[in-house]
């Protein structure tokens, strides 16, 4: 048994009576680290000097009180750390050693004295369902190293996943953080947008993002929530609305709660191994005692198409900032300013993120701008009324997180539009900016994770996390373990 | 069925501030029709009377006091820059 596999309340208790240290803690990660890395590749820079000093620092204070006191915690590497290493997976800030500051996730994490191991991997600046779009090593999923951890905060759910961290932070624009979490069998939170502040977060599609938790366990999720949460200055989207304790939300009780269950999450393409997870995840909430209903979001199938248009479009004005001028890398072939500008981001940028620029750049360009990203806002209305209008009667909305489990390294790399299908039951979640888990809900025949989305109203992940935990407390599946391996894992 | 040009692929490339290669261009030709053509499933939507939807949060311009703080400083903001000189980023000549 690995002391991740405990609580944050057990081993806050642990450190507490001095059965354990803040040392042995950061050293159970690296030295798990150092046994599957080399395997999973969850890590793209390691802290680990830092991470041990700031450990006996920690174990030498008398003052023990902050709530995430000595836990060490992975950090999704779209997310600035200051003096360390920032690439967003990208050959463009391979050079990027010394961010100024902290984005203001990581100064919230720090006031808690989380112990920060290492920055983790992912698709080039978030834009991937499966961290192939890499341009360092690919993760693979440890439940089975020949398949994807999925994406794009695929190092973020991995890590979590094979024990390296004890919880971990990525973001998610269509999917990011529920996707790479019901692949690796771990929990994933996107919040509300506005929840989180975004400040220090590389942008990607300002309108969707949202930094979140991957944890273990559903606990654990409200807790690294409970700090993470809240108003910021420095991001003038973030909501001003109280941050209500949602560890206090876990009752175990979801007598009455009402589900409604979309006809289009169970529809066709959704795996049968999928579908029938869900299914028996209804009936256990049936036999807590609460009650679920059919409904449809009849506008579901568009979203996909309208999150490409939307989220590409912003992309293609906030990379605009990777010019080759005050930070990453410049090209050293070229004649003039204009010159440089190309050949610095052809040279640093990978296929994806060229081809969502193109995208994005088309679809803002004149003439054409009505057609394709004006529709696609008005369609994004449509898609959030049909969450509202479920929500005046329906407490959550429940389906799968993906129509499939993990599929196999390489499977879908040539054909983009088969990769963007797989977001298509998270994606409508973040164009409404409602919160949605993903909490484990089973395992396919291969033995891959399924994971179980639980989506609620805005600012309402009380009763997301009360919802989710409920199944969990009823379930073994979350204690599932992975062994790293080839085909046989 | 979108149809999108080569020479439309170079001149977003050119507005993108990307250098592609012929290759590139041609593969880009290909996936950016499809991609398009996908999305104009979202035309079988009648959307006339339907508000577009920017935000989905009703937040409002937030603006605060024009007060001078401390940030970062000059020798600071210098020090990821690939290139620089006298405390300035030095790029390429503009001009010809």
């Amino acid at each position: 048994m690995s002391l991740f596999d405990y609580t944050i309340k057990e081993l806050e208790a642990k450190l507490h009576i001095n059965e354990i240290t803040v040392q042995e803690l950061v050293e159970t990660s690296y030295q798990r680290i150092k046994e599957v890395d080399g395997d999973v590749h969850a890590f793209l820079t390691l802290n680990e000097e830092q991470a041990i000093a700031y450990a006996k620092q920690l174990d030498e204070s008398s003052e023990r009180n902050k709530s995430l006191f000595g836990m060490p915690a992975g950090v999704k590497d779209n997310i600035v750390t200051k003096a360390l290493r920032t690439t967003c997976a990208s050959q463009f800030l391979d050079n990027f050693n010394d961010p100024l500051y902290n984005a203001t996730v990581v100064e919230k994490l720090n006031n808690e004295q989380v112990v920060t191991i290492g920055k983790l991997n992912m698709d080039e600046f978030a834009m991937g369902s499966s961290n192939e779009n890499s341009s360092y090593e690919p993760t693979r999923n440890p439940w089975n190293t020949d398949y994807v951890p999925g994406g794009s905060s695929g190092g973020s759910a991995a890590s979590v996943a094979a024990g390296e961290v004890l919880f971990s932070l990525g973001s998610d624009t269509g999917g990011s953080i529920r996707q790479p979490a019901a692949f690796c069998g771990v929990v994933g939170l996107k919040p509300t947008y506005g929840r989180v502040s975004r400040f220090g977060l590389v942008a990607f599609a300002s309108s969707l993002d949202q930094i979140g938790p991957i944890t273990r366990n559903v606990e654990d999720n409200a807790r690294v929530l409970e700090v993470i949460a809240g108003h910021d200055p420095m991001d003038s989207t973030s909501a001003d609305v109280e941050v209500p304790a949602y560890t206090e939300a876990l009752t175990g009780d979801v007598r009455g709660l009402k589900i409604a269950v979309p006809k289009e999450y169970l529809a066709e393409g959704v795996d049968p191994e999928v579908k029938q997870s869900v299914l028996e995840a209804l009936k256990v909430y049936e036999s807590l005692g609460a009650t679920w209903e059919e409904v449809s979001l009849p506008h579901s199938k568009y979203a996909v198409a309208a999150y490409y248009l939307l989220s590409s479009s912003e992309a293609s004005a906030n990379l605009a900032r990777f010019d080759g001028v005050r930070y990453g890398v410049r090209s050293e072939n070229a004649d003039n300013m204009i010159d440089m500008f190309k050949k610095s981001r052809s040279e640093g940028f990978g296929e994806e993120v060229k081809r969502r620029i193109m995208l994005g750049t088309f679809a803002l360009s004149s003439g054409y701008y009505d057609a394709y990203y004006k529709k696609a806002q008005k369609v994004r209305t449509l898609i959030k009324n049909d969450f509202d209008s479920i929500f005046e009667t329906y407490d959550v909305v429940i389906g799968p997180t993906t129509p499939t489990p993990a599929f196999k390294i390489g499977e879908k790399v040539d054909d983009p539009l088969t990769m963007y299908a797989n977001d298509i039951i998270t994606i409508p979640v973040n164009l409404a900016g409602v919160p949605g888990i993903s909490v484990p809900c089973g395992f396919s025949e291969k033995g891959l994770p399924i994971g179980l989305q639980i989506i609620g109203k805005h600012f309402d992940e009380n009763t997301v996390f009360r919802a989710a935990h409920a199944y969990e407390q009823a379930t073994d599946h979350h204690k599932q373990r992975p062994q790293l391996g080839g085909a046989n894992a | 069925m979108a149809d999108i040009s080569k020479d439309q692929v170079k001149h977003v490339a050119h507005l993108a501030r990307l250098d592609i290669t012929e290759e590139e261009a041609e593969m880009f030709t290909d996936q950016l029709s499809s991609i398009i053509t996908y999305a104009e499933q979202l035309n079988e939507l009648d959307t006339t009377d339907v508000e577009p939807t920017t935000h989905v949060l009703d937040i409002k311009n937030v603006l605060r006091k024009d007060e001078p703080k401390k940030w970062i400083t000059q020798e600071e903001a210098m020090k990821n820059a690939p290139d620089q000189k006298d405390g300035q980023y030095r790029v390429p000549s503009i001009l010809e």
